[in-house]
């Protein structure tokens, strides 16, 4: 198991659109320690970009409410982020992250998850009816200068 | 997110600049359903050269652009798509539903 974390962000933010570009911008801020290529900041960008505005617009669709975004390395090269909602949460995951699925109508495509699985290694989706979501993401930057 | 357009023998030209997100993709959709509306194209180019990011909210907006070319009898034709909005694009399997060039 890889849990050896060497450095940390935690962000806490209101459901507005606005914070849209202000999370995945300190996302790939904190990203460009590991010196991931123009490719894979894109990547994470468009990733956390999804799982922000998912929370933004399904888990308070409605009211305003609390979204915390935390970023951690692991083992020197595995950026990991976590996007927290106490909003409505997901009553079927499986489901939800199918292609295409999607309970938000003409503005929405549901292609989110999908495309947050195929920009990182890893996608953990854990949520409860009532309780929020929370979005768990991990990427590994292959180290690009050969060292010596 | 800044939308320019120019019209010239029924073929309109939308020009998009900075980053599509769902904060951007609100105002922009009304204002493309608008101009369509205006001018009656029998073609629309929507040129994404200017876009430095755009996520799924994007796809969106293509869909909903070409279901109103489609309702004018027209086409939608998507150029200069950005390397990343261009993976964004794929992913959704777009490229089969929409002429990406
Ligand atoms: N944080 C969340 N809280 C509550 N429901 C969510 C959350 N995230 C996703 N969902 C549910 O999962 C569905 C699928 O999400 P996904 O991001 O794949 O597609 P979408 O948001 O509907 O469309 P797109 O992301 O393409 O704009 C959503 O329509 C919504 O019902
Ligand atoms: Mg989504």
């Amino acid at each position: 198991m890889k849990t050896k974390s060497t450095n940390y962000i935690n962000l806490e933010f209101l459901s507005r659109s606005a914070n849209e570009a202000f999370a995945r911008g300190a996302a790939a801020c904190f990203a460009a320690q590991l010196d991931p290529t123009l490719e894979e900041l894109g990547d994470i960008k468009t990733a956390v970009s999804e799982a922000v505005t998912n929370a933004i617009v399904h888990a308070y669709p409605d009211s305003l409410g609390k979204i915390v975004m935390k970023a951690r390395i692991l083992d020197g090269d595995v950026l990991e982020i976590t996007i927290r909602d106490w909003g409505r949460g997901i009553p079927d995951v499986d489901k939800a992250r199918q292609p295409l699925y999607t309970t938000g109508g003409e503005e929405r495509s549901g292609m989110g998850f999908t495309i947050m699985e195929s920009f990182m290694d890893a996608l953990t989706v854990r949520s409860g009816e009532g309780k929020g979501t929370r979005v768990t993401m991990r990427r590994r930057i292959v180290p690009r200068r050969v060292s010596r | 997110m800044e939308m320019k357009y120019k019209s010239e023998n029924r073929q309109l030209t939308i020009t998009l600049t900075g980053e599509l997100d769902h904060h951007a993709a609100k105002g922009l959709m009304e204002a493309i359903d608008r101009c369509m509306e205006q001018n009656l194209p029998v073609k629309t180019l929507l040129d994404l050269g200017g876009l430095t990011f755009m996520d799924s909210s994007g796809i969106a907006v293509v869909l909903r652009a070409k279901r109103r070319m489609e309702a004018l009898a027209g086409a939608l034709v998507v150029v200069n798509i950005p390397r990343q909005a261009a993976r964004v694009l794929e992913t959704a399997g777009l490229d089969r539903y929409v002429d990406l060039i």
